[in-house]
């Protein structure tokens, strides 16, 4: 790699860690600073709202992820099982409240600060709301709840919309107005929602640039460090439109220079298989997962993970014009609050625009709002598509379910099938 | 005068049933009637039955249906009730429905919905969303527009619009079946033995497949033959089970439960059947009244979100207080995140009130009862232990 090369990337990637400890480092020092603390989740995240309140903002998901990378989660679920949560649960929750249990340290090693408002974006995912009610009966804070209706038909209607910007309103405003002590400014919101949509702009960029061959960046496992400061604490953000501006000029030229993605052990030089994978990655073997790809050659070219906290790709963009309405249309239009049916369009559509060689699931134990329907996902694009499809199954934080042995043989023997229907269309040709 | 024994060995074939023989009369009976099925945990059957729809609560396929082909549609670690409930259509057995409605109880069930659409596209399939905010002119508002949207989709089925007044109508047979039915719960808090669980189960089951006008028929029969009938007293502990408001146990399991030294005196099986707590308006808008019952006047249960913390929970309490039960049985099905997240915030509200509690894992299709009857006995024993101190 050039020295300019690796100078870009550290750009994006310096800027990227700055931002996600800076986050920690105000969430620490809250109490001292007397900034008021909101924890929500990721899909349907109100980060710019949040912002107009001077709250800061943390993310029981993101300290699941960052504690399951550092292997910390193993021991967290177990004490969440050992305080009489189900072996059978969702392991985010549990490696949460374990984390709870044993002094709420942050994945930086200091104590995180019991939220002011559980800001309960009741979004995609039905358990959200039971960890939310379990966290409100352990910190016993103010708790706001934004229901949004799932798009059950395939759309989000004119009723769910109201629905949506009248609990904005009338709930979600007025207790982010009374916690913080700040006043609802509408055109401070209006702003981030502009930064918003620019980010926004460059992150379906990046993420569509996988449709070039090779592809310049893998958009499964890189892509979750791509989506990192939209889906979290920064939408909205000036560092978060730098931080896409610099990823933007760094796959540039990637793609000028026809390079392949870069992993933790350096650049992917042939690209032999391109996938479309569904459903979230294990943490806890983050690398080792990675590696059973790139090994192989196989880039991941899109993915249904990096869509969790929106989809952007299909063209919603935060509107300043109407902010609250923007807002729950955003909430509504993530992955996992479509239904089914769209949701294996959208994987079929992948498919055909990267031009991919097939279909990966990789299926969560914890996850039913991902998991449940999997199975006919997979046959369903087998038939429309023609291209092989696999199962994987792991979870996302239990280090209990990663079982490297059983996922590589299912790889190996998956990538075989590709190699295998590609003989056989070449003969056929 | 019908006695208990016939009337629940008709429940019981009715229950027994896999093919729905019952809806497929109902429906051959005339022509252009239609089977609307519906799941856990609450729908309003009121507007189905208005709409001349006979409303099918679809519970999965118990202990007693071999599931070959569900098991290729779900993971291992996933409950029992899609996959027996995929079996069930994919069979054939579930070919009279001509609509199913999957209310928002879960993410298994929400992603059915979206899978019925696929597997079975001549099926209307309707997902139907609750609301969580129960102000009037937020969840209220929204809730009217979920209902008056569902009495489109059933119009479009039966081919013209459903009149204020047929919902009225239907709304007050539906008043007249809660009442009935919490008659029975009634009746069995306080005299068990007249009214032994594993009937009232299946009583109450038979409100999922009969006509409402029959079922309302079936409950005053059991009503009044139980009362004449006498049958022996046991020393049981009175208990209240919770848990299972969507797989359902199976039958043997509550057998065993009584078999081990436990009155169940409550429970939260068939939400649906006494979900609004007082009778609906029957005069006035129709969809106005059921929308305002459902924010104000019904039921708990972990779907339903709790904005007041200081409540959470104590509807379990509540249901200890009114039926005088001596401790709770936790019965949830394996794999069931609303049920199993819910669970440590109820043995905590329990705990704080002084309620004894057990806890234990289900599955529809559980075979093996006997370690379940030792547990069960166990907290029988000690229940009565701690009543003599
Ligand atoms: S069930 Fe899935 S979406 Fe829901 S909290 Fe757990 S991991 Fe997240
Ligand atoms: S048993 Fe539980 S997890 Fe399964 S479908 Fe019912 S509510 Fe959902």
């Amino acid at each position: 790699m050039s020295a300019v090369k690796e100078a870009v990337k550290d750009a994006s990637m310096q800027k990227q860690k700055e931002m996600i400890a800076g986050n920690y480092e105000r969430l620490a020092t809250a109490k001292e600073t007397g900034t008021k603390v909101v924890s929500t989740f990721v899909p349907g995240n109100l980060n710019e709202l949040i912002m107009c309140f001077d709250m800061v903002n943390n993310l029981p998901e993101i300290n699941a992820i960052q504690n399951g990378m550092r292997k910390k989660t193993g021991a967290l679920i177990l004490e969440a099982e050992k305080r009489g949560h189900s072996e059978d649960v969702c392991t985010y929750v549990k490696a949460d409240l374990g984390m709870l249990a044993k002094g709420n340290l942050g994945p930086d090693g200091r104590p995180l600060p019991d939220p002011d408002l559980l800001l309960l974006s009741y979004t995609g995912c039905f358990t959200f709301m039971k960890w939310f009610e379990l966290l409100r009966h352990q910190f016993g804070c103010e708790t706001a709840m934004l229901h949004v209706p799932y798009e059950g038909d395939g759309s989000f209607s004119a009723n769910m919309r109201d629905y949506v910007v009248r609990q904005l309103k009338e709930e979600v405003i007025p207790k982010l107005e009374r916690v913080s002590g700040v006043k609802f400014d509408i055109d401070r919101l209006r702003q981030y929602l502009k930064e918003s949509a620019r980010a926004e702009e460059d992150l379906v960029w990046v993420l569509q640039s996988s449709k070039h061959k090779p592809s310049p960046i893998d958009a499964y496992f890189g892509g979750t460090y791509y989506i990192g400061p939209i889906f979290t604490a920064f939408r909205g953000t000036a560092d978060a439109g730098e931080f896409y501006r610099l990823l933007r000029q760094e796959i540039a030229e990637r793609i000028a220079k026809k390079e392949g993605p870069v992993t933790p052990d350096g650049e992917i030089h042939e690209e032999r298989y391109r996938l479309v994978v569904e459903g979230p990655p294990n943490w806890t073997s983050f690398r080792d997962f990675w590696k059973m790809f790139y090994d192989e050659g196989a880039i991941v070219v899109a993915s249904t993970y990096t869509k969790v906290g929106g989809v952007y790709d299909l063209g919603f963009r935060h509107d300043p014009e109407h902010p609250l309405e923007s807002l729950a249309e955003y909430c509504a239009g993530c992955y996992t609050n479509r239904n089914l049916p769209s949701r294996i369009d959208l994987i079929e559509t992948y498919i055909r625009d990267y031009d991919a060689d097939g279909l990966l699931i990789n299926s969560i134990k914890s996850c039913n709002s991902f998991s449940a329907g999997q199975l006919l996902v997979l046959r369903e694009i087998e038939r429309r598509t023609g291209k092989p499809a696999a199962f994987i199954e792991s979870d996302l934080v239990d280090p209990r379910y990663f079982s490297p042995s059983n996922i590589r043989t299912r790889l190996e023997s998956y990538l075989q099938m590709i190699e295998q229907k590609r003989s056989t269309a070449a003969a056929a040709a | 005068m019908t006695g208990t024994r016939e009337i629940i060995a008709r429940c019981e074939s009715l229950f027994e049933d896999l093919d729905f023989g019952y809806a497929r009369e109902w429906k051959a009976a005339q022509a252009g009637r239609k089977v609307v099925g519906y799941m856990p945990f609450y729908v309003p059957r009121e507007l189905i039955h208005g709409s001349g729809a006979l409303p099918l609560g679809v519970l999965g396929g118990g202990d007693q249906l071999e599931v070959i082909q569900g098991d290729a549609y779900y993971q291992s670690y996933i409950c029992r009730i899609p996959r027996s409930t995929i079996e069930l259509a994919l069979s054939g057995r579930l070919d009279c429905v001509d609509a199913m409605l999957f209310p928002s109880i879960c993410d298994v069930i929400r992603n059915l919905s979206g899978m019925w659409k696929i597997l079975f596209p001549k099926v209307r399939s309707f997902y139907f969303d609750l609301p969580q905010n129960f102000r009037d002119e937020v969840g209220g508002a929204f809730y009217i527009h979920e209902l008056e949207e569902l009495r489109g989709v059933l119009a479009e089925l039966r081919g013209r619009g459903i009149g204020d007044e047929e919902i009225r109508a239907s709304i007050a047979l539906y008043n007249e079946n809660r009442r009935l039915v919490r008659a029975v719960y009634g009746l069995r808090s306080r005299e068990p033995w007249k009214a032994p669980s594993s009937e009232v189960y299946l009583l109450m089951r038979a409100g999922m497949i009969l006509a409402v006008e029959e079922h309302n028929r079936l409950l005053r029969q059991y009503i009044e033959a139980s009362q004449s009938e006498e049958r022996p007293r046991r020393d049981n502990a009175r208990v209240v089970v919770v848990g299972a408001f969507c797989e359902q146990p199976p039958l043997n399991l509550l057998k065993s439960i009584e078999l081990s030294g436990c009155y169940i005196v409550d429970d939260d099986f068939m939400l649906v059947n006494r979900w609004e707590r007082g009778d609906v308006p029957e005069d006035g808008d129709p969809v106005q009244a059921l929308a305002l019952s459902y924010l104000h006047n019904s039921g708990d249960t972990s779907a339903k979100y709790e904005p007041d913390q200081s409540k959470k929970g104590l509807y379990l309490v509540e249901a200890v207080k009114t039926s005088g039960a001596e401790g709770v049985i936790m019965a949830m099905p394996s794999f069931c995140d609303p049920a199993l997240l819910e669970r440590p915030m109820l043995q905590s509200v329990l705990s704080a009130h002084g309620i004894p509690y057990i806890a234990f894992k289900y599955a529809e299709n559980s075979g093996q009862m006997q370690p379940i009857r030792e547990q069960a006995g166990t907290f029988a024993d000690s229940i009565k232990l701690w009543s003599e101190q």
